[in-house]
């Protein structure tokens, strides 16, 4: 990897009694897919904020191409883009108009028209801002933020309240931006987006980074092993699966058992004993290879979206 | 400076979108021309002459209003957010402020005076050059004081409710809906603090022409201070964020605004002349209103 685009060390910020970050540290190399990965409130739009130069940290050191955010001013605005979790237009401002305003503001700026086209908005060119649909308004922040060619780009929850559709168009369109190296710090709860997208993940929660890697080197945390998730008539008592043959680990989720196994069909035998033997019974059954989020189970005990 | 201009032409053109800013900018102050000139000058040519001076000088004050409730609402719905991470400062979201309500006042202005001297055949245009100065320095200043109302209110409500107070006192203690001189003595010497009344008095003054090249540069050197002041105390409370809570001392900053027109109103109130001058010329106005019209 090149030098660090984005540089975190030990990052602390609070809000009252409310300790948002406790101790961030990472690290984006040029040309990076960074995502932040994390449940609603684990410290995610926090580390961005700072990192856009929204916010200022308690504690820590933060750099962005060598600028410090705050104390770099305009600097620093040159080289960044944003898009922002909750940020609005005017509603009466034109989809064009909106572009070539920002574009002014820059040093150096894409062209507009080339932008509009490239976000499929040309035909939205004089629509109010007020008009546009959530995902139109979504590809619309998109085009902002590319409209100083930044070096580095921040997407905090991009695809948050999209409807699928919409979301896999703002993923071709990140996609894209990947290949053309640019450097990407991007924070979602959604996991399906962080595998997609990111070339590494940092698992937050609770205001702490757990685990940095890929994907790929997180998924090996729970590898040689299978998820299997069942639906049970009624709750097993004492452990009793996490003492079946081949289960690595067992936790409960919403009348749910999620088993990783080494050795599936013998799990699967001893379960099925097991309940005839109890008198229980098996309502559903899944098997899948491990996601992002059994690794995030694992390491925090809960679902993303808890 | 750049980023400022280019700021002030996109409000410029959002505001002539925008239905509530004709009503309140362009009907509402015509509504008022009218409703003065008919009711209180009973259409008399030169009860307008002193009238329109009031006039003038509530469009040129209702711009308060209009700037603290747009500001308050971008933050609100997180406009202001999205210009802060473009490479802009509070000094150019707050002059574009300033710059786009002046040019978006100075068309109404023309009209009222149009609609003043061929309508209602107001005998002269009175000292322009004096109008012009006071409304424009007038224009800023009371921009600049809906900035700070927007830097230390937390939400649209709270807003209204502070730009009603404020209002009702510019409104009814300057001298811009009840004549000055028409009001009781106390009320009058009171009216000498506030900021509206200089404005008020001074564009009377400048269209009667009785008020001298002194007295208006006073009214305009009082009112631009007034300006500065405010407008460096909005800079530095200024908030983009929703989030972000106005500190406590910053409401006792919002007082060092009124500060140069404190002094102004003691001075006034012990040394001035300026209340015989509004007394006199609400008096010639009475008479010039009840004189029989030439057929």
């Amino acid at each position: 990897m090149n030098e660090a685009a984005i540089q975190v060390e030990d990052l602390y910020k609070s809000y009252g009694a409310v300790e948002a970050l406790r101790g961030v540290s990472f690290h984006v190399a040029e040309g990076e897919v960074f995502g932040l990965l994390g449940p609603n409130g684990a410290g995610k739009t926090s580390a961005v904020e700072i990192l856009e130069g929204l916010r200022t940290p308690d504690r820590g050191r933060v750099r962005v191409c060598g600028l410090d955010p705050q104390s770099s001013g305009t600097e620093f605005k040159q080289l960044a883009g944003a898009v922002l979790q909750s940020t609005a237009l005017p509603e009466k401002m034109k989809t064009g108009e909106a572009l070539e305003l920002f574009a002014k503001f820059y040093r150096k700026h894409a062209d507009t028209t080339k932008l509009l086209r490239r976000f499929q908005l040309q035909e939205k060119r004089n629509a109010f801002y007020g008009q546009l649909s959530g995902g139109q308004k979504q590809r619309l922040a998109l085009a902002l933020a590319l409209v100083n060619d930044p070096r580095v780009l921040f997407l905090d929850e991009p695809t948050a309240g999209l409807d699928p559709q919409v979301r896999r168009e703002i993923y071709d369109i990140i996609e894209e931006l990947r290949s053309e190296k640019k450097t990407i710090l991007l924070t979602t709860h959604y996991i399906e987006e962080a595998e997609r997208l990111c070339d590494r993940v940092a698992i937050v929660d609770h205001g702490r980074v757990i685990v940095t890697g890929t994907p790929h080197e997180l998924k090996q945390r729970s590898a040689g092993t299978t998820r299997i998730q069942v639906r049970l008539a009624r709750p097993v008592v004492n452990g009793a699966l996490e003492r079946l043959e081949g289960v690595a680990d067992c936790r409960e989720f919403e009348g749910s058992y999620v088993l990783h196994s080494t050795r599936p069909p013998q799990t699967i035998v001893a379960l099925v004993k097991q309940l005839e033997a109890e008198g229980n019974e098996l309502q559903s059954l899944e098997i899948a290879s491990p996601s992002l989020e059994d690794v995030f189970i694992e390491l925090t005990g809960r679902r993303l979206r808890e | 400076m750049r980023n400022t201009w280019t700021l002030s032409i996109s409000r410029i053109r959002l505001a002539m979108r925008s239905k509530p800013f004709i009503f309140f900018s362009f009907v509402m102050p015509m509504a008022f021309l009218f409703g003065y000139v008919l009711i209180f000058g009973r259409g008399s040519p030169a009860a307008v002459q002193y009238l329109l001076g009031a006039i003038l000088g509530l469009t040129v004050m209702g711009s308060f209003w209009g700037l603290s409730m747009q500001l308050v609402m971008f933050r609100e719905t997180g406009i202001l957010r999205r210009f802060r991470v473009a490479p802009i400062g509070a000094g150019a979201m707050l002059g574009s402020s300033i710059i786009s309500n002046y040019f978006l006042t100075l068309p109404t202005i023309v009209i009222e005076f149009m609609i003043c001297r061929w309508v209602f055949k107001m005998p002269s245009w009175g000292n322009l050059w004096g109008v012009f100065l006071l409304v424009s320095v007038g224009a800023a200043t009371f921009s600049a004081f809906g900035l700070i109302v927007a830097s230390v209110t937390n939400n649209v409500q709270e807003t209204q409710v502070i730009n009603n107070v404020i209002w009702m006192g510019f409104l009814f203690l300057s001298g811009a809906t009840i004549p000055l001189g028409f009001l009781p003595h106390w009320v009058q010497r009171a009216a000498l603090f506030l900021p509206a009344t200089y404005l008020v008095t001074g564009l009377e003054g400048a269209m009667l022409w009785t008020a001298g090249a002194r007295v208006l540069a006073e009214d305009f050197f009082i009112l631009a201070i007034g300006f500065l002041i405010a407008f460096e105390i909005s800079r530095q409370l200024f908030r983009w964020d929703p989030e972000a809570r106005v500190p406590g001392r910053a409401k006792l900053w919002v007082a060092a605004a009124m500060v140069p027109f404190l002094l102004m109103g003691a001075w006034e109130n012990v040394y001035g002349s300026r209340l015989i001058q509004i007394r006199a010329e609400f008096v010639r106005m009475q008479e010039r209103a009840t004189a029989p019209q030439p057929k």
